[in-house]
């Protein structure tokens, strides 16, 4: 500070003075924020109970816990056979029943992700601005997709559970609602950026709107809509593989079941699973992915 | 020069213009096919007949009969309870994944940390982190800590953070590194070159990147009470073992109303940090 008053030229001394408001203004401005964040930390601690006490209480306990969850996998005996304690066969010894369960959880979601996007693929031509028929139409298709997808799959599936009764019927049926009004809404988006020269030639020939949607609008967006579908089984899986927890089917069911009774190395067997085979059908449904979208744009 | 020779010639010349070949026409019809025969042993095998769909059906309409209208019920308390305890987890599980994140962020950035080996399995150990559920981590915090929101917390920070220094680390990656070099040429250190050069472009990215998952986890943390982790989740589970439908409905409005207004309010946040006096630093 001194070095530019000691110039003493004005022109020094007046950005000078600027230059150390704009900092105070700032400095202000940071505090303020920090006040607030800090308040609302405060309050929010305050309101679900995360005191440092109980959580400084809870951490070892949580140590404990995921250390007993841990397989007891010993060196010597890793590929003994599965009445061996510390084998990879015992520490998997319902391997054929798991996974059984992890094929049934995914096909509920590929059913899911199927009945889902049916839904979605009927309900997207009304829902995209350029193409709806009538505003009140394209009002009524985007609320309704809006409200599918609000409600989180989980809720549905407890009021499904209740209607369809318990099993993987109301699992499916809650993921495939959700996944309706998700995967509407990005077609919609897909057809709303699509070319319309094709609907007015289909239009100007006479066809109708039905028409005009299938044979201009769906061939161009078929590609987006291939790739949301997979990207959409991706995300299904996952939920299909914790819709059980609240009765609705798949390996969720039986997750839950072990975690309640505290089976421990269940608990990392079966999360092993279902991490490998998300994993498994990410890799195999992102190739897949960009094999249709080449194709098919190759083909356009 | 006879046009139908000539066709024929084409044909031969270049199948591929002429539609599918017979072959590929047998290879779509068994994949059609194939296709049909999962669909159907699928619907089987799950139950789908037409008596239980339309049982299930006609047990949703009585239960949407119910639902209106929505009442909020005599332990309306209990519920705005449970509403502002699913924010404060989702608030408190991101702020704490946002602030572990940050040196997780450096250390799985290509530019920061050379060391491959320490790189790869940081974020080999973070996607596992990510691959499992929210709600799988709430059932287990739930048996370790006990039930209540505390649970939920852990559960939002520990999958968040995974995810949140993953894109911390691909922010960081993709920030200038002119201005470090310019901070390294001054005679600064390696941790000044961070602080003054890299940290002044990723800080808007970071909080932005924050706020998006606040938005995002007071989604899910309004159904992590389903399995105990507190929140507004256990009020609406309870209710409909209960079969009070009328206050379920309740709850799914306040719902959507109170993530519509978090949306709402964390997009203005957002704008105003990235555009507004964050950007003069940056």
């Amino acid at each position: 500070m001194s070095a530019s008053y000691a110039t003493g030229l004005p022109a020094v001394i007046r950005g000078e003075e600027a230059y150390q408001a704009a900092r105070r203004e700032k400095r202000r401005q940071v505090l303020l924020g920090a006040a607030i964040l800090l308040a609302c930390l405060a309050v929010s601690a305050w309101v679900s109970e995360a005191r440092p006490s109980t959580l400084w209480a809870g951490l070892p306990r949580i140590g404990e816990y995921f250390g007993k969850i841990l397989p007891d996998l010993r060196w010597h005996a890793l590929f003994a056979n599965a009445e061996t304690e510390g084998s990879i066969a015992f520490w998997l010894y319902r391997l054929p029943e798991w996974s059984w369960l992890i094929f049934e959880t995914a096909n509920m979601a590929a059913l899911a992700t199927l009945m889902g996007s049916a839904v979605a693929l009927l309900l997207c031509f009304p829902a995209s601005r350029n193409i709806a028929p009538s505003p009140l139409v394209y009002h009524l298709a985007r609320r309704s997709l809006e409200a599918m997808r609000t409600v989180p799959e989980i809720v549905y599936a407890l009021i499904f559970v209740w209607a369809f009764g318990v099993g993987p019927l109301a699992g499916i049926l809650a993921i495939a609602l959700h996944s309706a009004g998700a995967n509407g809404k990005l077609f919609a988006e897909a057809i709303e950026n699509a070319d319309l020269k094709a609907w007015e030639g289909v239009q100007s020939t006479g066809g109708s709107w039905v028409h005009a949607c299938r044979f201009a609008v769906l061939p161009q967006v078929l590609p987006n809509i291939l790739s949301y579908l997979l990207l959409r089984f991706e995300v299904n899986i996952r939920s299909a593989s914790v819709i059980g927890f609240v009765g609705a089917g798949g390996i969720g069911e039986e997750l839950y079941k072990v975690i309640s009774f505290n089976y421990y190395e269940e608990i990392s067997a079966i999360v092993l699973l279902i991490v490998l085979t998300v994993s498994c059908v990410d890799l195999v449904s992102e190739r897949l992915r960009h094999a249709a979208i080449g194709r098919l744009e190759a083909a356009r | 020069m006879n046009a139908p020779a000539n066709v024929a010639m084409w044909r031969e010349r270049m199948p591929a213009a002429f539609g599918a070949t017979p072959s590929q026409r047998a290879l779509r019809s068994v994949g059609w096919a194939a296709f049909a025969v999962w669909l159907v042993g699928a619907l089987w095998y799950f139950g789908f007949t037409p008596q239980r769909l339309w049982n299930g059906l006609s047990g949703l309409a009585t239960i949407v009969r119910l639902m209106i209208p929505p009442s909020p019920g005599e332990l309306w308390v209990d519920i705005l309870k449970g509403m502002a305890e699913s924010v404060a987890m989702a608030f408190l599980g991101t702020f704490m994944a946002a602030l572990v994140a940050i040196p997780l962020g450096f250390l799985g950035a290509r530019n920061i940390v050379t060391s491959v080996l320490l790189r790869f399995s940081l974020r080999r150990l973070l996607d596992g982190f990510r691959g499992v559920d929210q709600l799988i981590w709430a059932l287990a915090y739930v048996r370790a800590v006990g039930l209540g929101p505390l649970a939920g917390v852990l559960a939002i920070f520990t999958t968040d953070t995974a995810v949140i220094a993953k894109l911390y680390a691909e922010a960081i990656e993709n920030a200038e590194k002119r201005q470090a070099e310019g901070v390294i040429a001054a005679g600064g250190g390696r941790l000044a070159a961070i602080r003054f050069g890299v940290l002044p472009q990723v800080a808007p990215v970071m909080l932005a990147q924050a706020l998006y998952f606040f938005e995002s986890n007071t989604r899910s943390a309004a159904i992590l009470g389903v399995v105990g982790a507190g929140g507004i989740g256990l009020q609406i589970a309870e209710r409909i073992r209960v079969r009070h439908w009328d206050e379920v409905a309740f709850i799914i409005l306040l719902m959507i109303v109170t993530v519509a207004i978090i949306d709402t309010l964390s997009g203005r946040v957002r704008r105003r940090l990235i555009g507004g006096p964050l950007n003069v630093d940056a």
